[in-house]
C-alpha cells in the first residue's frame, strides 16, 4: 500500500481511539438530546395550573377609577381607605395596592404598597395596572378600539430590505444570529482542536525520538501528508457529526419546539462549511506543522502557536460587529484576511450577507497561503526535525528557507 | 556488486563541515565498523546514507542506485536517537513500522512472534510500550530494525543502555545476520565494541576518515614490533631483542625488527625460561585511534 495511505491511517486509527476525540464529538450531540429532553419532560410532567387570579388592592381618591377591575388574570379591588387596603394586605388577600391621590390627574404620581422584596415592580403588574387606568380614563371619552390601541400602541414587526429593494432573506433571530454563532464556535472547536492534534503528533514523534526510524522508511513529504490528511479525515468526521446532528435537531425541533419552528439550516450553508473547515483545517495545519517541527517539545511551541491563534479568534470577539455590519470595513479586511476568513465568511455565508465574489476571493486568498504555508512547513519539517536541541532563532530558520 | 557505495561526500552546518570528502564501500555478508570519538561524523553520515539529510557534494549509491523508496524498504536503521510510540502495544507498533517497509501483515507476524521469542519479550508483546523498561525498548527497537529482514542494517550505537546478557544476545544476532550474507554497519564511539564484530572499519575523526580498511590489516599495520612475556625469570640477552620495557606485571620485549617472534620464543626456551604467558603485541583500536589522532597533528 502507498505509504502516506499508511501513515494517514494510522493516524486517523490512533485519533479514532482517543478519548478526547470521542467526548469532545459525542458532547454536542448529547448536550442536544439531553437539552430536548429536558424540554419534553418540562412539557410532560409540568401542566401549568390556571393562573391563579390575583387581587391587587388600590384606593381611589378622585373617584372615576370604578370600572374595568377585571383586568387580564388580575382583580381590582376598591378599598375605602389606605387603613382598610393595608389590613387586606396583612391578612394577604390582597397581593399589593396602590393609592390614585387627588392630584393624580396632573401628577400622575400612583404610591404602591407591597411585601414582596423586588427590585422594580414586574412588567406585567405594571401593564396590568396601566390598562386599568387607561381604561378608566378613556372609556368615556373615545370608543373602545381606541382603548385597546391606547393600551399596546403597536405590534412591531420590522422587515429589512436589500440592495435592490427586495426583503431580504434569514430575517429571524435564528438564521441571523444563532446560527453564525454556532458555526462559529464549531469551527473555532474544531479546527483548533485537529489542528492542534497534529501539531501534538509531530512534536510528539519528536519527543519520542519515533521521528527517525520513521525517515528510515518514509520520505519527510510522505509522512507530512499523511498526518495531515489522516487528522483532517478525523476532523472531517467530527464536523461532520456535528452538522448532520444540528440537522436532525433543526428538523425535530422545529415540529415540537414552538419556538424553534422557523428553525432550518439549509444544506447549500453545510456545504459551504464543509469547504470551509476544509481550508481553515489545512492553513492551521500547514502552520502548527511548521511550528511542531521548529520546537524541540511540545510545550515550547505554545507560545509561538499563540502568534497564530490569536488572530484566528478575532472573528468571534468580533462576531457580533460583523453579524449586523457584514458589508463593513472591518468584515471584509477580516473576511479576507488568511487566518480570519475561515470563520469570518462562515458567518457572513450563513447570515447571507456575502457577495459570490467575496466568496470566491476568500476562498482563493486562503488556497494560495494554505500552498505557501505548506511549503514552508515541509521545509522546516525536513530541515528542523532531527534538531533535538533548542529552539532555532528566526534568523536561521529565515536563512534555512532561503537555502532550501 | 557493493551494497553501499560512498564517493566523497561533505556536509557542512554552520560553516563547519561536519563530514569532510569520506569515501568508502561496503560488500555483503561483512560487518562494518564505524569508530570514531563523538561529534566525529558519524551519525551525519549515516543520515547521509538514510537520505535524511542531504550531502553538500558526492555521490551515495546503496544497492546500485541513489536511495528510493524501494531501497528504503530493503534497509534496516537503527537510529542512536530511538524511541516508540507509548500509548501502543508491542504488536501493534511492529505491524505498522513493518507496514512502512512494504511488509505484509501476515509474514510480519510470523517474524516478529520469531524474533520476540529470541530476545525473550513474547511475553510482553501485548503491553503497551511505556510500560517496557529501558532495556526492553532497546530490544523492541533493534527487532524493529531487522523485522523486514533487511539487506542492509545499520545499527548506530546499538548497545547503548544494555545489560551484558542482552548485549550479547544482540552481538549473537548480529553474527547471524552476517552469515546470512547482509550488509551490516555498526557506529559506535565504543572501539572495543567494533574490534570484536567488525570485519572492516572506517575510522573518522573530526569529519574525515582517518582509517579504513580490514581490521586484521590495519592492526597488524599499526603492530609496533614487540611481543608481551610474562615469565620466571629473563636471560641477560635474547636473540634479535634490542629493548625491553618492565610494565610490571609483564615485560614488554623490542624486536630489532629482523628476527621473527619464533626465534625468540625458541631462545627463550631453550635458556629454560619458564614462560606463562607470550604475546605479540597488537595495538588495541583505542591505541591505534589516539597514535593516527596524534600523528595527524
Amino acid at each position: 500500500m502507498n505509504k502516506t495511505l499508511l501513515i494517514l491511517k494510522h493516524e486517523f486509527r490512533k485519533i479514532l481511539r482517543s478519548k478526547t476525540f470521542i467526548i469532545l464529538t459525542l458532547a454536542l450531540p448529547l448536550l442536544l438530546i439531553l437539552g430536548f429532553g429536558v424540554y419534553k419532560g418540562v412539557q410532560e410532567w409540568h401542566h401549568p395550573a390556571a393562573p391563579e387570579e390575583v387581587k391587587i388592592g388600590y384606593v381611589d381618591e378622585i373617584g372615576m377609577f370604578d370600572e374595568y377591575t377585571n383586568q387580564s388574570d388580575v382583580l381590582f379591588v376598591l378599598y375605602q381607605s389606605e387603613d382598610a387596603a393595608k389590613q387586606a394586605l396583612l391578612v394577604k388577600e390582597i397581593k399589593e395596592y396602590f393609592i390614585i391621590p387627588p392630584d393624580y390627574l396632573s401628577s400622575g404620581l400612583i404610591t404602591r404598597y407591597t411585601m414582596a422584596r423586588e427590585a422594580a415592580p414586574s412588567e406585567k403588574t405594571r401593564g396590568q395596572i396601566a390598562d386599568f387606568l387607561i381604561s378608566n380614563l378613556l372609556s368615556d371619552e373615545v370608543s373602545p378600539q381606541i382603548v385597546e390601541r391606547a393600551k399596546t400602541p403597536m405590534l412591531l414587526a420590522s422587515i429589512r430590505l436589500d440592495e435592490s429593494g427586495e426583503i431580504a432573506s434569514g430575517q429571524d433571530v435564528f438564521s441571523s444570529y444563532v446560527l453564525p454563532m454556532v458555526f462559529v464556535v464549531i469551527f473555532m472547536i474544531s479546527i483548533f482542536f485537529s489542528s492542534g492534534t497534529l501539531f501534538q503528533s509531530v512534536t510528539e514523534e519528536k519527543e519520542n525520538r519515533m521521528i527517525e526510524i520513521l525517515l528510515s522508511s518514509v520520505s519527510t513529504r510522505q509522512l507530512l501528508v499523511g498526518k495531515v490528511l489522516g487528522l483532517g479525515a478525523s476532523g472531517l468526521i467530527q464536523v461532520a457529526v456535528w452538522f448532520i446532528t444540528l440537522e436532525i435537531f433543526a428538523e425535530v425541533a422545529s415540529g415540537t419546539i414552538p419556538a424553534l419552528s422557523d428553525l432550518s439550516i439549509p444544506v447549500s450553508v453545510l456545504a459551504w462549511a464543509v469547504v470551509y473547515f476544509i481550508l481553515g483545517y489545512l492553513l492551521f495545519a500547514a502552520i502548527f506543522s511548521g511550528i511542531g517541527s521548529i520546537v524541540p517539545t511540545a510545550k515550547e511551541g505554545q507560545g509561538l502557536s499563540v502568534i497564530f491563534t490569536l488572530p484566528a479568534v478575532l472573528p468571534y470577539y468580533f462576531s457580533y460587529f460583523i453579524l449586523t455590519n457584514p458589508t463593513g470595513a472591518l468584515s471584509r479586511a477580516l473576511t479576507f484576511f488568511p487566518l480570519t476568513s475561515p470563520i469570518t465568511a462562515m458567518i457572513r455565508i450563513s447570515t447571507k450577507a456575502i457577495a459570490p465574489w467575496e466568496i470566491a476571493l476568500s476562498i482563493v486568498i486562503i488556497v494560495t497561503s494554505v500552498v505557501v504555508t505548506m511549503w514552508v512547513a515541509a521545509k522546516l519539517f525536513r530541515v528542523f526535525l532531527l534538531m533535538y536541541g533548542k529552539r532555532p532563532a528566526l534568523r536561521e530558520i529565515v536563512r534555512y528557507l532561503r537555502e532550501a | 556488486m557493493n551494497t553501499v557505495e560512498v564517493t566523497q561526500i561533505s556536509k557542512s552546518f554552520k560553516g563547519v563541515k561536519v563530514v569532510d570528502n569520506v569515501s568508502f564501500n561496503i560488500v555483503q555478508g561483512e560487518i562494518f565498523g564505524m569508530v570514531g570519538p563523538n561529534g566525529a561524523g558519524k551519525t551525519t553520515t549515516i543520515r547521509m546514507l538514510m537520505d535524511i539529510i542531504k550531502p553538500d557534494s558526492g555521490e551515495i549509491k546503496i544497492m546500485g542506485e541513489p536511495i528510493n523508496e524501494a531501497t528504503k524498504d530493503r534497509i534496516g536503521y537503527l537510529p542512536e536517537e530511538r524511541g516508540l510510540y507509548k500509548k501502543i502495544t508491542v504488536t501493534e507498533s511492529l505491524f505498522y513500522l513493518a507496514s512502512l517497509k512494504n511488509m505484509r501483515r501476515s509474514q510480519a507476524g510470523d517474524r516478529a512472534t520469531q524474533l520476540l521469542e529470541r530476545v525473550n519479550m513474547l511475553p510482553h508483546k501485548d503491553k503497551k510500550t511505556e510500560e517496557l523498561s529501558h532495556g526492553m525498548g532497546q530490544l523492541i527497537q533493534f527487532i524493529v530494525t531487522i523485522l523486514h529482514d533487511p539487506d542492509l542494517v545499520i545499527f548506530d550505537e546499538p548497545f547503548a543502555a544494555l545489560d551484558p546478557v542482552n548485549t550479547q544476545l544482540l552481538k549473537d544476532i548480529i553474527r547471524e545476520l552476517k552469515s546470512q550474507g547482509k550488509a551490516i554497519i555498526m557506529s559506535t564511539h565504543m572501539m572495543n565494541q567494533i574490534e570484536e564484530l567488525s570485519d572492516r572499519i572506517l575510522m573518522i575523526n573530526k569529519g574525515r576518515v582517518v582509517l579504513y580498511g580490514s581490521l586484521g590489516e590495519i592492526k597488524s599495520r599499526y603492530r609496533n614490533n614487540s611481543v608481551f612475556i610474562e615469565c620466571d625469570h629473563l636471560p641477560e640477552s635474547i636473540a634479535g631483542v634490542a629493548g625491553s620495557k618492565n610494565h610490571g606485571k609483564y615485560v614488554e620485549l623490542f624486536l630489532d625488527g629482523q628476527t621473527s617472534s619464533q626465534v625468540v620464543l625458541k631462545d627463550l626456551i631453550s635458556k629454560g625460561v619458564m614462560v606463562d604467558r607470550f604475546e605479540i603485541s597488537t595495538p588495541s583500536l583505542n591505541e591505534i585511534f589516539i597514535q593516527v589522532v596524534k600523528e595527524a597533528r
